[in-house]
């Protein structure tokens, strides 16, 4: 197993993507919704940094996406399900989704399709902390913390100080037979 | 979870507590404009109500239905199943239209068990006879525990006719299998000799109970003349057991009233007293379909007993 | 098929002649011929038994061949190709079939019907009351000139004392005949499913309590004191009832006991899966209550261990509990079960359950050719049974239906051989015709 981000590095990265995200978007109608369960807490993090770049609070909320899974019924058990909390519209705004990992682009394929029951986002734009590569479908994000080529089958794993005590990222490699986890991004 | 839901006692502690959970966000999804989700899509559930259930029935459906799932209703209007088809019959016809999950209620006493030796899909017991009703247990104990904040320790006690109550069961089961403390309360021909071996207390004087309790869930009474022999009119059991208005001013502050219903108005519940706001009652209808759509996807969104090899994948 | 069978070498257990013995035995021409350590082969076929038991073929005080009336459930023909598959030579058949055997002409038709098939002796039971209605008396005499000894209404329990004294009296009259009682308080045990308890509370079943049973035990032990009448008691399954019969026999009361095998071994916690072949009257009870019956059957208050086999047809039992019909087929799985449950850890000796299962209730029903002893000149009414094969209880059976409390159970004991007046109805395990 080895160490991809240090806990200074998600600091940094997190702040580098705030900055993008002020430059390239039109803060009026930004509002940032994040992956749970570990996007979540991403993306509450980039709201208090663009807070300190725009002095102004960002719209934020949690998705859960695990409803809109494809791949619900291929293991012995269902799927853990998480908190959906978003206290507002989000027809006519800018949702920047906020994931850990971006690996398949499955989550994010359901993220949207949650994210258009709930309403009509004008735009969606996509922020990950790691992409690793991989995609199965036509998905890419518009703001990169690092991009890590790794194996297929690879575990590819973000920690975050509120769910695991520190920040970070590693990466463990596949055993020899092992196909890859079930619904990873 | 496994493959059925038939009785409380398959179920542990965590299971209940995981579906409580997560039917916290199905009841999330219930605010939404759009209230469905695709979670079940292109599965089929269908519901064999052998007796006459609108409620349950329809709380089923519109689960079913917001998780995306196919639903086949098969209610049949008489409960005399001499009628028509035997329940194994209609169990391989179920079969072999690919049900994935088949709700039943029947007035038979383990019909659930019988079914999943003839179906592969999964079977979710909505009320069997005078044996268990889990999914309604289910949806009292989220009641309980959205209302008061907590089940272990809770002090409910379950007034009425236990002895035919498939509620009453399953109820107890649940809330002992929780760490609740519970009352059974009734005239001594109602309830079971050998109840306390299920881990409660049985108590024939409501009064004396009332004033310690967080919860007062009421059990409907029925009136038919076979009922009638296991106590002597109706009149007397509403004297020494409905929950009157003078009765509710022994409950404490901030405990609540429940009942499964149908309520029978002015024999275990005045009419007055249904109507108060620590009565619940309507909640416990709300609830009901987060609940079974908590059941539904538990159930169904693991791999298929029926199923095809799927192997989990990235 | 020769004439002349040996036995070589097998444990003869004969509690008639009180004989537990490794030997030999010669039949010929329908009888014993000779019992012996050893003996020649001569022109006999001789079958080695080196592991084997020898003893005197089965007797079921309590069967049920459902012909006439309910052919699609068994027949006599399949009925007595089950009980010698399962090492029985003679049963007893009960009259609550259809119509009703309280006369002579259906004893006669269900006679000449066993005595076609040839795979048993029946000793059928001629009814108490005219069509088990329960009032007036059937008609006795008639039956025992056909050669009947035992009367019972089961199926049905004699409704009131004055009947049951009027019956036990009357048949005083006659040699060596028995009034036999199905006790249940039907007032106890309305709309009952099985046995009243904390399993049924849990199951949502209704319940019939042992007093169901017992209070009607004690009102017939009480009637044959009065009477001085031969009763019989069916199928106990009460602790109370092993205690009430123990107390009336150090009386002095004339009365006998059975004992089905699937009380001696289930317990009302075997129904918490709903199996309706476990769903039988009386039920199954308690542990408490199936530990009193083995002990009564241990030291001899139960006399004999009977199996109410009781067959329903497939669609019967596969059907919602409270629907199905009351019984389990026993007659081909008793030996084995006994055998696997009771003799095996030591609660009764191999003997004993030889006692209870042939010499007792030969006895009882004066089927003299049948129970032992095995003997020079006595008719050749044998099982020979293998009582280390293992095998598991599953369908088909030779039975027509396959309700057995037993399925899917692992059991050893299985017959190899029965002989019934010296020939053959069962060769390495099946029935030869």
């Amino acid at each position: 197993m080895s160490r991809i981000l240090e806990a200074d590095d998600v600091r940094r990265a997190l702040t580098r993507i705030a900055h993008e995200i002020v430059e390239r978007e039109d803060q009026s109608d930004v509002v940032l919704v994040g992956i749970a369960d570990r996007g979540d807490h991403l993306a509450l993090r980039l709201a208090g940094e663009i807070r300190g770049i725009v002095g102004r609070d960002v719209p934020v909320g949690a998705l859960d996406i695990t409803f809109y899974r494809d791949d619900i019924g291929l293991s012995a058990e269902a799927p853990e399900v998480h908190e959906t909390r978003i206290p507002f519209d989000v027809s006519g705004r800018t949702v920047v989704l906020v994931d850990d990992v971006l690996f398949t682009g499955r989550t994010v394929r359901a993220a949207m399709d949650a994210l258009t029951d709930l309403g009509r986002p004008s735009r969606i734009r996509l922020a990950v902390l790691v992409d690793r590569g991989h995609r199965e479908l036509p998905i890419r994000a518009d703001f990169v913390g690092k991009n890590v080529p790794t194996r297929r089958g690879d575990d590819v794993r973000v920690m975050v100080t509120e769910l695991d005590g520190e920040d970070g990222a590693v990466v463990s490699e596949a055993e020899p037979a092992t196909a890859g986890r079930g619904g990873a991004a | 979870m496994r493959e059925h839901l038939l009785s409380m006692h398959d179920l542990s502690a965590e299971d209940v507590l995981r579906i409580l959970d997560t039917a916290e966000s199905f009841r999330e999804v219930g605010t939404r404009v759009i209230k469905k989700v695709p979670a079940l899509r292109g599965r089929t559930v269908v519901n064999l109500f052998y007796e006459n259930s609108t409620r349950t029935r329809i709380s089923f459906e519109v689960a079913a239905k917001r998780l995306s799932a196919d639903v086949i209703n098969f209610a049949s209007g008489a409960s005399s199943v001499s009628k028509g088809e035997s329940l194994k019959d209609t169990a391989l016809t179920l079969q072999a239209m690919g049900a994935d999950a088949i709700v039943i209620r029947h007035a038979s006493s383990g019909s659930p068990h019988q079914l999943t030796r003839w179906v592969r899909g999964h079977v979710l017991n909505a009320g069997d006879g005078t044996h268990e009703h889990p999914t309604q247990a289910l949806l009292d104990l989220y009641t309980m525990r959205e209302r008061l904040g907590r089940l272990e320790g809770l002090r409910v006690a379950v007034v009425g006719d236990v002895l035919h109550s498939r509620v009453a069961r399953s109820l107890s089961f649940g809330l002992v299998k929780m760490g609740a403390d519970v009352t059974l309360v009734g005239p001594a021909t109602l309830i079971p000799p050998d109840a306390p071996a299920w881990g409660v207390e049985v108590s024939h004087d409501v009064d004396a109970v009332l004033p310690k309790l967080d919860v007062c869930y009421l059990l409907r009474v029925q009136t038919e003349r076979q009922r009638l022999e296991y106590f002597p009119s109706v009149r007397e059991y509403s004297r020494l057991f409905g929950l009157n208005r003078a009765r509710v001013t022994l409950l404490p502050e901030g405990s609540l009233i429940m009942h499964p219903g149908p309520m029978n108005r002015g024999v275990e519940i005045d009419s007055d007293v249904a109507d108060l706001p620590q009565s619940v009652i309507e909640d416990q209808v709300t609830n009901g379909i987060a609940v079974r759509m908590a059941l539904l996807y538990l159930l169904l969104g693991g791999r298929s007993a029926a199923g095809e090899e799927g192997e989990g994948r990235g | 098929m020769g004439s002349e069978l040996l036995f070589r070498g097998a444990r003869i257990v004969d509690p008639a002649s009180e004989r537990d013995a490794i030997g030999d035995v010669r039949v010929r021409d329908g009888a014993i011929a000779e019992v012996d350590d050893r003996l020649d082969a001569g022109p006999a076929e001789v079958f080695d038994c080196d592991g084997l038991v020898v003893a005197p073929g089965l007797v079921d005080l309590h069967t049920h061949l459902r012909e006439p009336g309910a052919e699609h459930k068994e027949t006599i023909e399949t009925g007595t190709r089950a009980a010698a598959v399962g090492g029985y030579t003679a049963v007893a058949p009960m009259a609550n079939t259809e119509p009703v055997a309280d006369d002579a002409s259906v004893i006669a038709e269900v006679v000449a019907a066993a005595g076609k098939a040839r795979l048993a002796d029946v000793f059928p039971a001629g009814a108490v009351t005219k069509g088990l209605e329960g009032e007036s008396l059937a008609e006795i005499g008639e039956m025992v000139d056909a050669g009947v000894r035992i009367f019972s209404d089961d199926g049905r329990c004699v409704p009131t004392a004055r009947t049951i004294r009027n019956a036990l009296t009357y048949a005083r009259a006659f040699d060596d005949v028995t009034i036999a009682e199905h006790c249940e308080d039907v007032s106890l045990s309305i709309g009952h499913q099985m046995h009243e308890g904390l399993t049924s509370a849990s199951l949502g079943l209704a319940g019939q309590p042992g007093a169901a049973e017992h209070a009607i035990v004690y009102r017939d032990l009480e009637i044959a004191r009065l009477t001085g009448g031969r009763l019989h008691l069916c199928h106990l399954s009460s602790a109370r009832s092993v205690e009430l019969v123990r107390q009336a026999r150090s009386d002095g009361v004339r009365v006998t006991a059975e004992v089905t095998p699937h009380h001696l071994i289930l317990t009302d916690e075997d129904l918490a899966g709903y199996d309706t072949n476990r769903k039988v009257n009386p039920p199954l009870r308690s542990a408490e209550d199936r530990a009193a019956l083995r002990v009564g059957l241990a030291d001899g208050t139960i006399d004999a261990i009977a199996t109410d086999h009781a067959p329903h047809a497939v669609e019967e039992k596969d059907a919602e509990f409270d629907r199905a019909p009351f019984g389990t087929i026993g007659l081909e799985t008793a030996l084995a079960v006994v055998l696997t449950e009771l003799v095996e850890p030591g609660m009764i000796t191999l003997p004993r359950a030889i006692e209870a299962m042939s010499t007792t209730p030969a006895r009882i029903l004066g089927a003299r050719a049948h129970g032992g002893p095995i003997e020079p000149g006595r008719p050749a009414n044998l099982v020979v049974f293998d009582p280390a094969e293992r095998w598991t209880v599953e369908a088909p059976f030779a039975s027509r239906s396959r309700n057995s409390a037993f399925l899917g159970r692992e059991v050893r004991g299985r017959v190899r051989y029965t002989v019934l007046h010296g020939e053959l109805t069962v060769a390495e395990g099946k029935a030869t015709r």
